[in-house]
């Protein structure tokens, strides 16, 4: 867990601390008994397949997660997430890491920071881009 | 231009909202969340901990919220294609969501188009969800996009 960041500390271009996950079908299927989410591409390899898939993927959402806890982590208990936004653009497989990174893009007057936030394979692919808008406490 | 593959009963269907669903939030719902995405932040699981941070009980993880269910739309809301992929979200927090919370939702279709792509024609179908909480605070809402299209039979 991060120490509590203060709005006056936050500069653009500012890199948000990475975090690492390593998704495996056995988090696929704890993710789709938590979430509700029981569509077959994402535990039915055969399934997967006949979609025109490449095997059974992570959920769009269980991305978005990663991307809310790199955010909940960076800003600690006292700051909020206001807006989190996500578009997924590649799929992830199970079994590879993936990386979740940001960087603070604009500081705006209300003690509100701007984010672009993505989710980057080991290749350096971006799988899933987004942005956040997190509110900072002042010192 | 080639003739548009959106049904005329889904454009029209544009706006149609789902009939209010009431959930609970149970303090074990969001632990089995909190794990499932391996996220180990006590405010998720620690009563004291969250309690002191001036929250009413621990709070949800920000996505936590896709887990709690809305009514259907209508039947016919939907797209001529079996297939669908997640293509995003944007979620816009207002207030905390504590277990023991009430929360209702109420699911609205927002738009649909269409686009070329990787896999063939998509139709991409937009709906936003509002969470109210039993103080009737709006405490976020979720805008979602997928992205529907017809799979290929392999050769």
């Amino acid at each position: 867990m991060s120490q509590d960041i203060y709005f006056e500390d936050v500069t653009e271009g500012m890199e948000i601390p990475i975090i690492e996950k390593n998704p495996t079908t056995q988090q696929l299927v704890k993710y789709a008994g938590a979430s509700g989410d029981f569509y077959q591409i994402h535990y039915d390899m055969e399934y997967a397949k006949n979609n025109g898939l490449p095997g059974v993927i992570l959920h769009g959402a269980l991305k978005n997660a990663f991307l809310g806890q790199l955010i909940t982590d960076w800003i600690g208990p006292t700051g909020k997430l206001k807006k989190l936004e996500v578009q997924y653009k590649g799929m992830d497989l199970p079994g590879a890491p993936v990386f979740a990174k940001g960087i603070v893009s604009k500081i705006n007057d209300n003690n509100t920071v701007n984010c672009d936030i993505w989710l980057e394979t080991d290749n350096g692919e971006k799988t899933t881009v987004g942005k956040a808008v997190v509110q900072l406490p002042t010192k | 231009m080639s003739k548009s593959s959106i049904p005329e009963s889904l454009t029209n269907s544009i706006g149609t909202v789902s009939i209010k669903m009431s959930n609970d939030i149970e303090k074990g719902a969001i632990r089995r969340f909190a794990e499932a995405i391996e996220d180990n932040n006590p405010v998720y699981t620690d009563e004291e901990y969250a309690k002191n941070l001036g929250y009413r009980n621990v709070i949800t993880p920000p996505t936590f919220l896709r887990s709690v269910q809305t009514n259907p739309l209508p039947e016919h809301i939907k797209s001529p294609y079996s297939a669908v992929v997640d293509g995003g979200s944007v979620w816009e927090y207002f207030e905390p969501v504590c277990a023991g919370d009430k929360i209702s939702t109420v699911l609205k279709f927002e738009q649909v188009f269409e686009r070329e792509g990787r896999l063939g024609n998509m139709i991409f179908l937009i709906k936003i969800t509002k969470y109210t909480n039993q103080l009737e605070e709006l405490v976020a809402t979720q805008t979602t996009t997928s992205i529907t299209y017809e799979p290929k039979k392999e050769d």
